[in-house]
């Protein structure tokens, strides 16, 4: 299990849990982000923040401040 | 009125940028704006629709990902549902994306029987080789579903055949009201989606991806990102430089006419002065300026709008705002602004923190809007780049980097001052690019914005310039009124590098930025005996022969760049923060961070030359 932030580009990860701040963790299960769900990072920022996240078919912005607080666990290819 | 109010009422619902308001306009013939990007719809419409003899009342909300809100716009979507009961609720989900969207079907669902699921995009979905099974979907969630590609009014007859009939079954609330955990609609939404959806791979949806790399990455990201804007900005100067001439001389010719036609009515003398000299004189010189950039820059604006590059522009300066504390959807309202600050004000509900809803609100009007963009325009033509477009849009961009670097700095010290805190959450969609409608965006840009623009600084301009003239030929004294108050400014002016005449410009356009160098010009010409002006040379002689430098120019420029916003815009912001307080310092804030520019430029360059 790790911070979301520190997944390698193009890696698959499944979420654990989210820690932190109510109103991230409820704008995060908007978007389908919970327990169990797949997310795959796709490309950085010019600036390298944010990381643009595939999840549940979406394409989602985070800032890395905001992914450290999202615990995975990667998916073994 | 009264009837609209009895009719059943259908409300559209759905996550942001799935089509809902490409459904409401192709339902009720509206022309509301829409643009590929989240929260474009801020405020909801109301529309009528026939279907075969029933007419019905059709609310767009805006967009909303859940029911339990985070965000204003999102309240307002969750208190229509539960308070004003429609007859109807269409959920629009977007086929390429439904996985997330069916969680919201699910939610409206927990608070209405009464609901239809629309799947829109299909078109999209096909290319992305997604297929979707409408009729398992329909069986499974136990309410009809309609498949549609709005934008070519596909399955929009299918749609308002399932809201008649939904909307003559009794309205009826769910009857299991059990509190569960938002979560499960997740995966109950999770579990219809894998049983009602299949996705081959496909190279569309690797396209995408592609083309992100290219737009967001590290060493290509910014520098198109400027390539476009460079673009953008060399075809409306390039552009507009003909068709303005044009209407320059077109006006200058009609302005003998329409006196004489004046003269024919046996008005008196005067009044024929003010109503050609000043009302005429100052529409024409308004539309002959604004119209070609506006009729050029919106539709291409509109362009990267509807392919969906703005949030990916928000995406690439995010950093930059989070280094100011501030929101990187502030970039989405900063490229509204380019269009029109009271726009771009509006905009700034899409941020959900209040504090930094503030700061993209006061730093807005440092962004030039539409109605700056001529003057600008103008002045960097006449005095620093002469006919070469190719250095006038390449200046425009300094500019218009600068005015970017301004909104970070100004963005930074509100965080550090009166707006202090530590940046919120950001979470962005990076929607789908989308094929753009080409010719819809023409003819809606045209209409829409810039005949809208348009009129507004005609019905500004008209009467303006007829108080203008009264103020430039009545005589108190030896001196008109105008040239009173100009002389007054004077010393104030002469200090920051402009001239009393300009800060009477800049007091005086308060109704519209558009207005000021009619303004300015006006001055001059009365003042000279002057009785036209014909083209950008001319424009160079006159102001030359009052006085004007480089150090003027640029002066005036930046003022241009950071003052007071018009006065659209100080309503806007006081009806968007209802507070005094904060529209004053919207007013102080551009206007000192103006004349500290000013001051500094204008003493290094006494200093100096």
């Amino acid at each position: 299990m790790k911070p979301l932030s520190t997944l390698p580009m193009g890696a698959r990860a499944r979420v654990i849990s989210v820690v932190g701040r109510d109103s991230l963790r409820h704008r995060l299960r908007d978007f389908g982000l919970i327990f169990g769900t797949e997310i795959i990072p796709l490309h950085r920022a010019p600036f390298g923040d944010p990381i643009a996240y595939l999840i549940r078919g979406a394409v989602i912005a985070l800032r890395g401040e905001d992914a450290e607080n999202i615990l995975v666990s990667p998916i073994n290819q | 009125m009264d009837e609209f109010v009895t009719l059943p009422t259908v409300a559209l619902v759905g996550n942001p940028n799935v089509g809902k308001s490409t459904v409401f306009n192709a339902l009720t013939g509206l022309k509301q704006h829409t643009g590929n990007w989240t929260g474009k719809t801020v405020d909801s419409a109301v529309g009528t629709v026939s279907y075969r003899g029933d007419r019905f009342r059709l609310v767009d909300l805006p967009g909303t990902y859940s029911l339990s809100p985070a965000s204003p716009e999102e309240e307002v979507t969750r208190d229509f549902l539960y308070h004003a009961s429609p007859d109807a609720v269409v959920v629009v989900a977007d086929a390429t994306c439904l996985e997330r969207n069916l969680a919201l079907v699910l939610q409206v669902q927990a608070v209405t029987n009464s609901v239809i699921l629309c799947i829109n995009l299909l078109d999209e979905a096909q290319k992305k080789s997604i297929s979707i099974d409408l009729e398992g979907l329909s069986k499974t969630l136990g309410i009809p579903v309609v498949g549609t590609s709005a934008r070519d009014g596909c399955g929009l007859c299918d749609l308002m055949r399932e809201v008649k009939t939904v909307c003559s079954l009794p309205n009826a609330k769910p009857s299991t009201k059990t509190q569960t955990d938002p979560a499960d609609f997740t995966r109950h939404a999770e579990e219809i989606y894998k049983t009602c959806v299949t996705q081959s791979p496909s190279r569309r949806a690797n396209l995408d991806r592609t083309v992100d790399r290219l737009l967001t990455s590290k060493y290509t990201g910014i520098p198109l990102m400027v390539l476009f804007l460079g673009v953008i900005l060399w075809l409306t100067v390039v552009g507009a430089n003909y068709p303005s001439a044009l209407l320059s001389h077109l006006f200058t010719a009609l302005e003998p006419k329409f006196a004489a036609l004046l003269t024919a009515l046996h008005l008196p003398q005067i009044v024929v002065d003010a109503l050609s000299a000043g009302m005429f004189r100052t529409t024409g010189w308004v539309v002959a300026v604004m119209l070609p950039p506006m009729a050029i820059f919106f539709p291409l604006f509109t362009l990267l709008e509807d392919v969906g590059y703005l949030p990916r522009i928000a995406f690439n300066l995010d950093h930059c705002f989070h280094c100011a504390r501030a929101h990187g959807k502030q970039a989405l309202t900063m490229c509204m602004g380019f269009g029109c600050n009271a726009c771009g004000v509006v905009g700034c509900r899409i941020i959900d923190s209040p504090r930094e809803r503030m700061i993209a609100i006061l730093t807005n009007v440092f962004v030039p809007c539409n109605g700056r963009f001529p003057t600008l325009i103008t002045l960097i033509t006449v005095f620093f780049a002469g006919s070469n477009a190719l250095f006038s849009s390449f200046l425009l961009i300094l500019l218009i980097v600068f005015a970017v670097l301004i909104t970070f700095l100004v963005s930074y010290f509100l965080s550090n001052t009166v707006l202090r805190g530590m940046p919120s959450s950001f979470v962005l969609e990076l929607p789908p690019y989308r094929r753009p409608q080409i010719g819809k965006v023409l003819v809606r840009s045209l209409l829409d914005r810039t005949l809208i623009i348009l009129w507004r600084a005609i019905t500004v301009a008209a009467p303006f310039g007829l108080i203008l003239w009264i103020f430039a030929n009545v005589r108190v004294g030896d001196t008109s009124i105008l040239l009173h108050l100009a002389n007054f400014l004077d010393p104030f002016g002469h200090l920051i590098g402009l001239s009393g005449v300009i800060l009477v410009g800049f007091l005086l356009g308060f109704p519209a930025n558009e207005i000021v160098l009619p303004i300015i010009l006006m001055c001059y010409l009365a003042g000279s005996g002057l009785s036209e002006y014909e083209s950008m040379s001319s424009l160079h002689t006159i102001l030359v022969q009052n006085g004007w430098t480089f150090s003027t120019a640029l002066c005036t420029i930046l003022f241009s760049l950071c003052h007071f916003p018009c006065a659209t815009t100080c309503l806007t912001i006081w009806k968007e923060t209802k507070s005094i307080r904060w529209t004053l310092l919207s007013i102080l804030l551009p206007t000192l961070v103006g004349i500290t520019l000013c001051l500094t430029v204008s003493t290094l360059f006494r200093l100096f030359t």
